[in-house]
């Protein structure tokens, strides 16, 4: 059994068209106040995650204190000010999927991604493990989502057949790339 | 009939109170808060102010508007047990020994606990709190003490405009910082230190120096000489209850030199020095066209939001240093020989009601191979510590006299611990009159005053703020061309520096009011009120340089710099790249992003990628290279470009950049 997993493909950009994108947005959205979550939302989308200095250069153009701008972005689950990996897998740990046992998952997913106590992304950049609130899929628990891709009634076999999907792609990617060159 | 609340039992008419909270205070209930100040907007986070009313059960009072007919009852079961359980939650919370802290009884969180008698705390402290001190030059932040009320963070964004602090994270993370965690000297902090002021409990606190000085008074060696800023003795005659602030003053003076000082000067006297200064400064601008209007420049904080937010304005803030730093520059070059010592063994000391002057003292600018004119800046709080330290009581201690040559000042020198004072000096320098001449117009509290005089035919239109937010708002009017002035005086504190940061505590509205009073009043005793009547002045103007306008001129004056806001930061435009590429930085802080330095940087990257030459450069987009006038600023290598607009980025490419591209150039910039 094989799943399409939805890779978001940012950094494929030189970092100059990346940042190029913020000052769009910038444009597009208005320099106001109340664009501030939209315009941190899309540039979460180019960067992955939101760097200080973007984070300084968006205040700078929305005329907001930074200290503004960091609160916003730390108050919401959705923003990461780390960097996270290719793959970011968010098991969910509300109520239902937690009484269906996605401990086990969880740390099937630890071992298998090598991650230690506290870490979140794999060395390689590769992966992120996110431990999030309910994400409202009760019916499918326990429920898990890697990039924007929901699965169901999750097991730590299934689990295993994503992440060996996911690398399999990423290792033809890579051949794929030798050829080239 | 009027509107009117039946509070527990007692009908008490509105009056125009704005929430439940200032009504039940009227009334003669002293319902406890942390978050709400009248001078803030509401926050209803405390929740120490819930009273119970009819038909809506609980509800904060700051939050909710008096309405005709409303029943409320203060003190019920619900309210004390919910007070009770918010402050044992908020004790848990806060992490910090009484007897070791700079607010220990003057704490309102000790205070509120004493009061609701909390007799007992129930719960742990969160293991995970942030324990890290943050000490920096002049403030200090000890974030285990904070209680979250957002005192400070609304403080600093409502009636300063700045915004340094803000509330980051979210639920049991959540605190208050500055921008990413960094350290209160990272960022645009202007050490005002109205949030640590405005802080109910001890965590945001002014910078000690106390140690310092005792240490140098202790030391046989050293020669210490103190001056006292205009506003200390208000506060002082407030806090030993002495009436009036020269009085208070001169009891001061006595501990003072009990305490072990050698010297004891009146800050004053600089002040008309300033004024002096200032108003030739003023005169000789308008003669030769401007540029006006000319800013005051004595209040530091002022300087350093100017050198950050304002920086196209740099070139009108007057000269002249702050009377704090005319005096230590004046000590420095006068006292050791007057009084036979060596110079390195003079010690300067400040008393100022102020965290900012700290900063101040410490601008590399103000110091002289290394030593700063004035080596350690007290606060009043700081002095009254020391006098209680040595166990002395002002109140009971015969008056002494300060000592000369600065010592001696007129009226004016005492104004400028007001807001206006400083505009008054100079009004009645520029009016030439000889007696008391009082300018009703730029006293009081109001957050924006203005005045007129003719002078000379001609009329000087004066204009004093205090307080950054009427000051943003003042400087976005005189630019949008809506005012027009010659002076304007802009102060941090709201009323000026009777309501500065190191002044004790509470430095309401009603205080400040009073030391205002008083200041007017020492004014009112003095023989002279015209700077240009201290014979002392004119005494140590002569001294200084006679007629060498040159020599006057390093000693007094100063000047300033654009001041980047927040440290460090860099945004890379090109992937890991190669060492021997040539850096470009283009500037997109505030002044040159508005000036389009955003398209710079595009089309200095489109030059390149037209000429094929992407490899060669590394550019990147960075923030404030402090030399905002030029803007927008392009830095090749160590080199600063100023004015490269948009229109002028193909000719910069072409000139500056591109025989840097070729692979002599490139192995040059290597090197």
């Amino acid at each position: 059994m094989t799943q399409a997993v939805a890779v978001r493909e940012p950094a494929q950009d030189a970092a100059g068209r990346r940042f190029e994108r913020i000052q769009q947005l910038v444009e597009e959205y208005g320099a106001s106040r109340s664009a501030l979550i939209p315009i941190l939302q899309k540039a979460q989308e180019e960067y992955r995650y939101l760097p200080e200095e973007i984070l300084t250069f968006i205040a700078t153009a929305l005329d907001l204190p930074p200290s503004t701008v960091f609160g916003v972005a730390t108050f919401y689950a959705q923003f990461s000010l780390e960097p996270v990996g290719k793959y970011v897998i968010k098991v969910c740990d509300g109520t239902a999927c937690h009484v269906r046992k996605n401990q086990a998952l969880i740390s099937s997913l630890r071992s298998r991604l090598g991650l230690k106590e506290g870490q979140k992304t794999t060395p390689d950049m590769r992966y992120t493990l996110e431990i999030v609130s309910c994400i409202g899929a009760c019916a499918l628990a326990p429920a898990v989502v890697i990039n924007d891709r929901v699965y169901g009634q999750m097991t730590a076999d299934k689990m295993k057949a994503v992440l060996d999907e996911i690398e399999r792609v990423e290792a033809a990617a890579a051949g794929d790339g030798k050829e080239e060159q | 009939m009027t509107p009117t609340v039946i509070i527990d039992g007692t009908p008490v008419p509105v009056n125009g109170h704005r929430n439940l909270l200032e009504l039940i205070r009227s009334s003669g209930v002293e319902l406890p808060t942390f978050c709400y100040c009248s001078d803030l907007s509401v926050y209803g986070a405390c929740r120490m102010c819930v009273v119970e009313v009819e038909g809506r059960g609980l509800q904060t009072a700051c939050s909710t508007p008096p309405e005709d007919g409303m029943v409320v009852r203060t003190t019920t079961e619900a309210t004390q047990r919910i007070r009770k359980m918010a402050l044992e939650l908020l004790l848990a919370n806060h992490q910090g020994q009484c007897q070791t802290c700079d607010r220990n009884m003057r704490c309102r969180l000790q205070a509120l606990a004493d009061r609701l008698g909390v007799r007992r705390v129930r719960f742990e402290a969160p293991a995970d709190r942030e324990t890290q001190l943050d000490e920096g030059v002049a403030l200090v932040r000890d974030p285990a003490k904070c209680i979250l009320c957002g005192d400070c963070v609304r403080m600093c964004s409502e009636v300063q405009g700045i915004g340094v602090l803000d509330f980051a994270g979210r639920g049991s993370n959540v605190r208050v910082t500055p921008a990413f965690g960094r350290s209160i000297d990272e960022v645009e902090c202007v050490y005002c230190g109205q949030c640590a002021a405005i802080c109910p409990t001890g965590a945001i606190t002014v910078r000690s120096a106390i140690d310092e000085v005792w240490k140098a008074i202790h030391d046989p060696a050293r020669t210490v000489v103190v001056q006292i800023a205009p506003a200390v003795r208000a506060a002082l005659a407030q806090h030993y209850g002495i009436a009036g602030g020269e009085h208070a003053l001169g009891k001061t003076v006595t501990a003072l030199r009990r305490i072990g000082f050698d010297r004891v000067f009146d800050t004053s006297f600089a002040a008309d020095l300033t004024t002096v200064e200032e108003g030739a400064e003023f005169l000789r601008r308008r003669a030769s066209g401007g540029p006006l209007p000319m800013f005051t420049s004595c209040c530091p904080a002022w300087v350093k939001y100017a050198e950050q937010f304002q920086p196209d304005l740099l070139g009108q803030l007057s000269t002249c240093r702050s009377p704090q730093q005319m005096f230590g520059a004046l000590a420095r070059k006068h006292l050791p020989a007057d009084m036979g010592i060596l110079p390195e063994d003079l010690y300067v000391v400040s008393v100022m009601p102020c965290s900012a002057k700290k900063f101040e003292a410490a601008r590399p600018e103000f110091a002289q191979d290394g030593r700063p004119d004035v080596d350690a800046v007290l606060t009043t709080q700081e002095l009254i510590r020391m006098i209680d330290q040595a166990g002395l009581k002002p109140a009971e201690l015969p008056a002494g006299a300060l000592d000369l040559p600065f010592g001696f000042k007129t009226g004016a020198g005492v104004l400028f611990g007001a807001s206006g004072g400083v505009a008054e000096a100079v009004l009645r320098l520029l009016s030439g009159g000889r007696g008391r001449v009082e300018f009703r117009e730029v006293r009081g509290l109001n957050g924006l005053k203005e005045a007129e005089l003719e002078q000379d035919g001609r009329p000087v239109r004066v204009g004093v703020v205090s307080g950054f937010g009427n000051a943003r708002a003042l400087l976005e009017e005189i630019r949008a061309g809506l005012k027009s002035f010659d002076l304007v005086e802009v102060m941090a504190c709201p009323g000026g520096c009777v309501g500065g940061a190191g002044q004790p505590w509470p430095a309401d509205t009603g205080m400040r009011r009073e030391r205002a009073e008083m200041l007017y009043d020492c004014d009112a005793v003095q023989p002279l009120h015209n700077a240009a009547d201290n014979p002392f002045v004119s005494d140590c103007l002569e001294r200084i340089g006679g007629s060498d306008r040159h020599a006057a001129h390093s000693l007094l004056h100063t000047g300033y710099r654009p001041r980047r806001r927040i440290d460090g930061q860099v945004i890379e435009l090109d992937e890991k790249p190669p060492a021997a590429r040539v850096p470009v930085s283009v500037c997109i802080g505030t002044n040159c992003y508005l000036r389009g330095s955003y398209d710079t940087l595009k089309r200095l990257m489109e030059a390149a990628r037209r000429e094929g030459l992407e490899e060669a450069f590394d550019f990147q987009a960075t923030f404030c290279f402090e030399n905002c006038k030029a803007s927008p600023n392009v830095r090749v290598g160590e080199e600063i470009h100023g004015g490269v607009t948009p229109e002028e980025a193909d000719e910069f490419f072409r000139s500056r950049l591109l025989p840097l591209a070729d692979g002599r150039s490139c192995a040059a910039a290597r090197e």
